[in-house]
């Protein structure tokens, strides 16, 4: 594995993109960034700006509104740029499956890499999905 | 010309500041990870966001000025690059000092500064134009007091104005903090720091809830990476410059060096103390702090410097 990947696993800076969600997952999203879990060790820090950031989370099931500015974000963001769909709304729109209002699940609009089920999912199921990427990532 | 080169690219210049830079940056991640009761990156996290910021895409936005966009972060590397080996060279060597050096480093400590407020401006963004409009007003705050205070030791040298004439002055007889003007211009000094260096209670212009980023919203890739570098070689090189005018520099003989280093952790430990301890400031109140509390107190020091106290 080169240097360029290896730098690219080692420093992660995270973009958090809430559509549509009913912020549980966000709640626990930020949870995962308190000292408790301290994920700074890994090299994940919060970015305010989608063009700092190498992974975004997204959160919800995608608005009509949403999905205009997801789809939009996701091209401001400097690749590459991975795509974590964290919740069982972002991955699949769980109960709101057949809503009328909404977008359809993150991989409709934008490529996903990595799909975080749970409602929520607890920091431990979060930090060991970017676990799982990462190891993806360092494979090829 | 092969000397000077080998000064400003390799030692004391960019390749040693920049190392150093990196290395102070993580112990300032690592303290304030510890000071949080928590465990923090290893040491080669600011190698490895460097490497991964110089791998990612640049992305220039539509509107703005291209060639300002990627070449403002470069006019701020090498202002500090060049304070670091004047400042290097002069400790080695006092004998090197030349008329106006200290004016020229007071010049060059500015134009990291003016290099963000013309990336910000021309990111074409209102949010950044926000934070660099922020970042100039912040400048004419602090830099009144911070030239009374650096001044101060001038005047109690009885008029030396060369770095190097200051620092074997300050080997004569005593280090100029240990007079009270030189104290209460050593106390301006270090909060005119925390501003220069944009750390909290000033980190105004970069303020994350309030404006996302400031100036480096739409910076991405290299030239956010030379950004980052700016800053973290920033945070190596005031410090420095204020151990040399205030404390006497590194003295190279024997147990010294070590006495030197200890000086500039000082003052690192006090940084980042006051960066984990404070909240904001808003750009209204730290303009009035400046003009107000501590320019008094930098009118002060000169005084008793001119009484001779």
């Amino acid at each position: 594995m080169d240097f360029k990947t290896k730098a690219l696993t080692k420093s992660i800076w995270v973009f958090h993109f809430a559509s549509a969600s009913c912020n549980n997952c966000d709640i626990e999203i930020l949870d995962a960034l308190t000292p408790k879990f301290d994920l700074e060790r890994f090299g994940i820090l919060l970015v305010g700006s989608i063009r700092h950031a190498d992974v975004m989370l997204v959160t919800g099931a995608v608005s009509h509104k949403g999905a205009v500015r997801l789809k939009r974000i996701y091209e401001q963001a400097p690749k590459p740029c991975l795509v974590i769909a964290v919740g069982c709304c972002a991955c699949s729109m769980c109960i709101f499956r057949d809503s009328y209002n909404m977008s359809g699940p993150v991989d409709r609009l934008i490529p996903v890499h990595a799909y975080i089920p749970g409602c929520p999912p607890k920091p431990e199921a979060m930090i060991m999905g970017v676990v799982k990427l990462v190891k993806a990532l360092k494979k090829g | 010309m092969v000397n000077t080169l080998f000064y400003f690219i390799v030692f004391p210049g960019f390749l040693f500041t920049a190392l150093v830079g990196l290395l102070v940056s993580w112990i300032d991640r690592k303290v304030t990870a510890r000071v949080q009761w928590r465990v923090g990156p290893p040491i080669l996290q600011p190698v490895y966001d460097f490497v991964k910021l110089l791998g990612k895409e640049t992305i220039v936005p539509q509107g703005g000025s291209r060639s300002t966009f990627l070449f403002a972060p470069l006019f701020g590397l090498a202002a500090v690059t060049a304070v670091s080996t004047l400042l290097w060279l002069v400790m080695f060597s006092p004998e090197k000092t030349f008329l106006g050096d200290l004016i020229v480093v007071i010049y060059l400590l500015t134009i990291p500064s003016i290099s963000l407020i013309l990336g910000g401006f021309a990111s074409a963004n209102p949010l950044a134009s926000l934070g660099a409009s922020r970042e100039m007003k912040m400048i004419l705050a602090y830099e009144l007091p911070f030239i009374l205070a650096i001044f101060t030791p001038v005047i109690q040298a009885h008029g030396l104005i060369r770095l190097g004439d200051l620092l074997q002055y300050q080997w004569a007889n005593s280090i100029f903090l240990s007079s009270w003007s030189g104290f209460i211009a050593f106390v301006v000094a270090i909060i005119c720091m925390q501003a220069k260096l944009a750390l909290v209670p000033f980190d105004i212009p970069e303020a994350e809830t309030e404006i996302i980023a400031g100036p480096y919203i739409e910076y991405s890739g290299a030239p956010l990476a030379l950004y980052k570098l700016t800053r973290w070689m920033m945070l190596f090189v005031v410090p420095m410059f204020l151990v040399v005018m205030f404390m006497g520099g590194i003295i190279f003989r024997g147990w010294h060096i070590l006495w030197g280093i200890l000086k500039y952790v000082l003052l690192l430990v006090i940084i980042i103390l006051m960066r984990n301890t404070n909240p904001r400031l808003r750009i209204d109140q730290a303009i009035k702090f400046f003009w107000g509390p501590m320019t008094i107190l930098a009118v002060i020091g000169i005084i008793l410097a001119f009484l001779g106290i």
